[in-house]
């Protein structure tokens, strides 16, 4: 079987399957169940083709779907500040990074080989899988109920509430900051170690000692 | 909840006029989720009509202004002054054959525009045209234009790399670097009108600054000095996030031929100019919000005070206003890209990370301190809102 026709039946494959998730969440809980499981589907669908395109540039622009899906559920769950920051800095910033890193990386050829996708799996897969079971064991499925208190009012994304909660309840502010610090710390370091030396620029600074 | 909260970015506060417009004049035989659903079709198509009105306008404009610049008149040909010149450049756009060059990688070449166009659209949702007239009063307003205009980033370099032209690639990456870097400036300078309205709303900080004439405005040093740097911080930002000159380099001309869309003809190139200058646009009406009054003008202050304040006169007015101060932000950045000449992408890094993001810190930290320590025992304290 060609590259071409496996792809198209990747891609078939994964419309079909989204398509069916679709028709499930309409069923299930009508407009927000539509909205979810087409949020999920573009979390799902985007990470699954980020792992199977064979170009990196186009994993990495697969990616975008993996964290918009992901701010839509943030939506869902009436998180608009996590949606809003989720788009902000995973799609506009960390992304935009991601991509200008890969562009700049020259592609690896040993990526293909089995061991190395085996070891990959395992290591990977393994715990991955014996969390979602975790999750899946103790999830309540399928609770429907009253939305918690605040919620439906739509004071719940408010970044008034954020604020207030984030200076007041549990002091999260002190943990906030230091985590801030350290960030600052690591960004310094990483400039002063990738800044190349003043010698480095000088063309004849090698040349010298001849 | 309905696709339609979501849809509208969940807590409104004010009313969605399409929304109650329908809900009054819907039949009994049609079921009540159709009303959400059309409101949101309406709201896309007011949208797409607007970002397209402003997009033909600010072609118009951009080569009047370049023109007069210049000692020449520009389009005079179509119509009064040329004002039909956009309809016979988007008709010729439109018949333009559609090019995919060959090598590049079909799919991302498709999608980019769409996706650069979407952004600016989505950013769209939260702007308000009119006190009374919105689709969405989000609460986090400006975060969320924030959020949705810097995707544009993504649909850029996609369209750099899938064009498969080492000038499109070139001109993708120095966009990603620019954008990523002021975007940073640009969010900080941000703070100092957000902390001293003291919200994210773009209808409440409007709100804040009305009375008083203009003299209660943000951007006027008896609010807060540091206001007025800010501003110019946050000017220079746009400019840089919008890829207007100076800051131009992910298309320089002369040196890329046209940056990552060298390789697009077409409608689907006129998807990246529509995106710039509903951009442009967008941007100065957010400066207009948080540092010079959003609606606040003589206008509104007659229509307001002859009419009423729920009057269409008042809306109208307030609408208009906030279209005239944002074309005077984007005459201001078209005025620019015709006088300066174009810096090197080593001097806009330099620029954003060495100078304009130590600034907005120290402008953030110094109108904190206002706020906090003086403003209080200002003696014109009472006057201000």
């Amino acid at each position: 079987m060609n590259e071409g026709a496996l792809q198209r039946i990747f891609y078939a494959a994964l419309g079909l399957l989204a398509l069916l998730a679709c028709g499930a969440g309409l069923a299930a809980a009508g407009g927000s169940g539509l909205a979810f499981a087409l949020f999920a589907a573009m979390t799902l669908g985007g990470s699954v083709m980020c792992i199977w395109e064979r170009s990196v540039v186009r994993s990495a622009f697969a990616l975008m779907a993996t964290f918009t899906g992901v701010a839509g559920l943030f939506l869902l769950l009436e998180a608009d500040f996590l949606a809003m920051a989720q788009i902000l800095i995973y799609v506009g910033g960390i992304l935009a990074l991601l991509l200008f890193a890969v562009m700049l990386t020259p592609p690896d050829l040993g990526e293909r080989k089995l061991t190395r996708i085996l070891a990959g799996t395992l290591l990977v897969g393994g715990p991955a899988l014996v969390l979602g079971v975790q999750v899946a064991r103790t999830a309540n499925w399928f609770v429907r109920g009253a939305p918690l208190d605040g919620r439906a009012q739509g004071e719940f994304g408010s970044a008034e509430r954020i604020g207030v909660g984030f200076l007041a309840a549990d002091q999260y502010v002190v943990a906030f900051e230091l985590a801030a610090v350290v960030l600052t710390v690591a960004l310094v370091a990483a400039v002063y170690i990738a800044r190349r030396k003043k010698a480095d620029l000088e063309p004849d600074a090698g040349r010298e000692g001849n | 909840m309905t696709l339609a909260g979501l849809a509208a970015s969940v807590p409104q506060h004010g009313t969605n006029a399409i929304n109650e417009l329908l809900a009054g004049v819907k039949p009994d035989f049609v079921p009540v989720w159709v009303v959400p659903l059309t409101a949101i079709g309406i709201a896309i198509g007011i949208t797409l009509a607007f970002v397209s009105v402003i997009a033909m306008f600010g072609t118009w404009l951009e080569r009047k202004v370049a023109g007069h610049i210049q000692c020449r008149y520009g389009p005079m040909r179509v119509g009064w002054h040329g004002w039909l010149q956009p309809i016979a450049d988007g008709v010729k756009l439109l018949l333009k054959e559609d090019m995919v060059p060959l090598g590049a990688d079909r799919v991302l070449y498709v999608l980019a525009p769409a996706i650069v166009l979407a952004s600016v659209l989505a950013a769209m949702a939260a702007y308000p045209l009119a006190p009374g007239f919105f689709f969405a009063d989000i609460d986090l307003g400006i975060f969320f234009i924030l959020a949705m205009t810097s995707t544009t980033t993504i649909g850029v370099v996609m369209a750099g790399w899938s064009s498969n032209s080492k000038w499109s690639l070139y001109g993708a990456m120095r966009e990603a670097a620019q954008v990523v870097a002021y975007e940073i400036p640009l969010g900080i300078s941000l703070l100092v009108p957000i902390m001293v309205a003291g919200s994210f709303n773009l209808l409440e900080v409007s709100r804040g600054q009305t009375g008083l004439w203009g003299m209660s405005w943000y951007v006027w040093p008896w609010v807060n000095p540091f206001m007025l740097p800010a501003f110019v911080l946050f000017f220079i930002a746009i400019l840089a996030e919008t890829k207007r000159a100076p800051f131009d380099l992910p298309e320089a001309e002369s040196e890329l031929v046209a940056g990552f869309m060298t390789e697009y003809s077409g409608i689907r190139w006129s998807f990246f100019f529509m995106e710039e200058y509903a951009a442009m646009f967008l941007y100065s009406v957010v400066g207009a919000f948080f540092f010079f009054g959003g609606f606040e003008s003589p206008l509104t202050h007659f229509a307001a005070k002859f009419a009423g304040d729920g009057s269409v006169l008042y809306q109208v007015a307030a609408g208009g206003t906030l279209i005239v101060k944002g074309f005077a932000g984007v005459f201001l950045m078209m005025w620019l890209r015709w006088t300066l000449p174009r810096v090197r992408i080593d001097q806009v890094m330099t620029l954003g990370y060495k100078y304009l993001t130590p600034l907005a810190l120290v402008c953030v930290l110094g109108a904190g301190l206002w706020e906090v320590f003086l403003a209080p025992h200002l003696p014109w304290r009472q006057y201000l809102p």
